[in-house]
């Protein structure tokens, strides 16, 4: 058989039926389920008198709308204040009970953010189709699954079929060889990939990411990666199978048993691309001159490194970007030639299904241990990604360090992410925040989303402006 | 399904490129449990000037003025056109829900964002690839001329302009079948349980792990 790539394996592995004009069905071993894109899926299976083709093939749990705080979570869906989340949560409660599915409900202590929960229960697995109603279901490619982000109408599909009608994207590898400096992070790494080749260079392609930067990277680290590989356009982002892989799958709640490990590890072992396989497009970086990135636009692209300045837009050639840029600037109130670290912080949101894992809250109170929240912001906020990740951090004292750091410690769930919940951004505050998506609006109606890595956030909520967490880090 | 043959109708500009379905649709909205009702939300923050609320009632929300949807000379629009990579961001299928609520059919555009592309078909609107120099084409027609008509067919694959310009377009076969039939995707798979059914069966024996149900 001629050389293949990982999502060549994975797509001839999960193909049920080619189709003549290049469209296939692939079959689907995991589906994802939240509150917000399956109301309208349930309920086209009830009008058309349909079951699930296998219901424990499903996980489902609500964390966009989910409040944020011990007080609006202590009665469970009946204490959420807002009355149209509540009964969005609810209708998701009500059509799992009504289907057989199984749900983490609001106050489980595994709730959590859709792409935190999957991985953390092992529910998600290596040589996966893993598809959800969410863009970030890309997260789960860390595991060398294929996984990506499905539209309502084909949760449906899924639902009823098991099978998505899907055509084969195109192979692209993203490489990044050498040694990452000090104190740069994964999510470094995603947004200089993404300043790179820009919001739709993935487009049509399934990303592989590859090189000794990805090989040395944990397990966490790929998922923060995986997670965005949306932002750059693609669908799907993965990492071939290694050690680190096997060692985290391991002893998870769904993992195969004892019994079927080794069949299992056999086949997971294979899920890398062969030598010499063929890919369509490839992107290389140097990781030794990755530095911490800031966003200072309305674009995931909008990307610099924390001791640049803010762009100038008539030096872009392209008139369509500069108009982009011109824009950008006037929605952030920024002016081209400003310098990064000038730029005044009124929030610090530390969460999101790229940055709300165990690893992710360490990074973080590493840098606030022993400091104070800067007067000047407002709000500093962390969202552990799922109960599970809360319980850990507790464990571990990180939130007795934010909470005597001025930051608030809250419950799990999507939160300011994109602002469903009562967690937003007021119109023209600058928010630091590990989150995705800086689109106007996304956290807050007015509110300018600046994109960092778990540290750069929390030093960013200590100085009250951006600062490049390596130097700050060694001050006292 | 709703099915989509030949339309011709008023063309509006959405002039910028990566517009993502939060400019699309803000996530306040998509609180609804429903499918429809999604159209007066449409673009909310540029359309209005101020912050739009679920369940809100918008006749007597202050218009932007400046926003291409809010001028006389592009009511009732049925075509959109837009730039490049259109739809990016979020799955939210809310995205062509709105669109097709507030009455569009056809989006035109250089590139798509892939979700969104692949949303669009479910929803009986046809999201429609043109080069960047073709778009151009309409854009300029379109703004030297109040009530620019643009008729899309998607038989022949073909986008005609008033003057008569004619481009052609590509499109997936089996999609363009199921739209212009209007087909249900679910009931056309179900029509191959039996290729599902043996694929499952075989993989239980070579990968058993993967059918583990997941248990509370």
């Amino acid at each position: 058989m001629a050389a293949r790539t990982l999502y060549d394996k994975l797509w001839d592995a999960h193909l049920v039926q080619q189709r003549a004009d290049g469209s296939a069905l692939i079959y689907i071993d995991r589906h994802i389920v939240h509150e917000v894109t399956s109301p309208q899926a349930f309920e086209g299976l009830r009008l058309a008198g349909r079951k699930p083709w296998r219901v424990d093939s499903v996980l489902a749990t609500p964390d966009h709308n989910v409040p944020t705080t011990v007080k609006e979570r202590a009665s469970g869906v009946s204490g959420i204040e807002d009355p149209v989340s509540q009964i969005q949560v609810k209708t998701l409660d009500d059509n799992c009970d009504e289907f057989g599915i199984v749900e983490y409900k609001i106050n489980d202590r595994r709730q959590g953010i859709v792409h935190v929960v999957g991985p953390e229960s092992g529910a998600c697995l290596p040589g996966m189709t893993i598809v959800c109603g969410d863009s970030h279901t890309a997260t789960n490619g860390a595991l060398g699954a294929l996984a990506h982000g499905i539209g309502t109408s084909e949760v449906e599909h899924v639902l009823a079929t098991q099978c998505l009608v899907a055509k084969k994207m195109k192979n692209m590898l993203v490489e990044v060889n050498g040694e990452l400096g000090v104190g740069i992070t994964p999510k470094d790494v995603v947004l200089a990939i993404i300043g790179k080749i820009g919001t739709a260079g993935g487009t049509g392609y399934a990303i592989e990411f590859a090189g000794d930067v990805f090989r040395a990277m944990s397990m966490e680290g790929r998922m923060t990666v995986c997670n965005m590989a949306i932002e750059a356009g693609a669908r799907a982002g993965m990492v071939a199978v290694d050690d680190i892989t096997l060692d985290y799958v391991k002893g998870r709640i769904y993992a195969p048993t004892e019994a079927q490990w080794a069949q299992a590890e056999a086949a997971w072992r294979d899920l890398t691309s062969d030598a010499g396989a063929h890919f369509d497009e490839v992107v290389t970086l140097n990781g030794a001159e990755i530095m911490p990135q800031v966003s200072w636009g309305t674009s995931p692209e909008m990307v610099v490194g924390v001791a640049d300045v803010v762009p100038t837009p008539e030096a872009e050639v392209d008139a369509v970007k500069r108009e982009g840029m011109e824009r950008a600037l006037e929605y952030m109130g920024l002016s081209a030639g400003q310098a990064i670290q000038d730029i005044k912080l009124d929030r610090v949101f530390i969460g999101s299904c790229t940055n709300s894992r165990i690893e992710d809250m360490r990074a973080a109170a590493q840098v606030v241990k022993g400091r104070k929240k800067a007067d000047s912001v407002k709000q500093a906020m962390v969202v552990p990604g799922s109960g599970l990740v809360k319980a850990q951090a507790e464990a571990e004292g990180l939130d007795k360090i934010f909470v005597e750091a001025g930051f608030e410690w809250r419950e799990p769930g999507c939160s300011m992410c994109l602002a469903m919940n009562a967690d937003k951004l007021g119109a023209g505050e600058h928010c630091a925040s590990t989150s995705n998506r800086n689109f106007e609006g996304r956290q807050g109606y007015g509110g300018r989303t600046h994109l960092v890595s778990p540290a750069m956030a929390a030093a960013a909520g200590i100085a009250g402006h951006f600062v490049d967490v390596r130097e700050f880090v060694g001050q006292e | 399904m709703k099915s989509f043959s030949k339309i011709t109708g008023i063309a509006a500009p959405m002039d910028r490129a990566n517009v993502d379905t939060d400019m699309i649709i803000p996530k306040q909205f998509l609180k609804s449990i429903k499918r429809t009702g999604f159209g007066k939300n449409l673009f909310d923050e540029l359309r209005y000037l101020d912050e739009g609320k679920p369940d809100q009632e918008c006749t007597g929300r202050p218009l932007n003025a400046e926003f291409p949807l809010n001028h006389a000379r592009y009511q009732n629009a049925s075509v959109l056109l837009a730039r490049k990579n259109f739809g990016c961001g979020s799955s939210r299928e809310h995205a062509p829900w709105a669109l097709d609520d507030y009455g569009f059919r056809c989006v035109i555009a250089p590139s798509f964002a892939d979700i969104f592309y692949n949303n669009c078909f479910k929803n009986g609107l046809l999201p429609l690839v043109l080069t960047d120099d073709e778009v151009e084409v309409l854009f300029q027609q379109m703004y030297a001329a109040p009530g620019y008509e643009l008729t899309v067919d998607l038989p022949s694959q073909q986008v005609v302009t008033p003057g008569g310009d004619v481009f052609h377009f590509e499109v997936d076969e089996f999609r363009k079948h199921c739209l212009i039939n209007g087909l249900d995707d679910i009931g056309l798979t179900l029509e191959q349980a039996d290729a599902i059914k043996a694929y499952e069966a075989e993989r239980r024996q070579s990968a058993p792990w993967l059918f583990d149900a997941v248990k509370n």
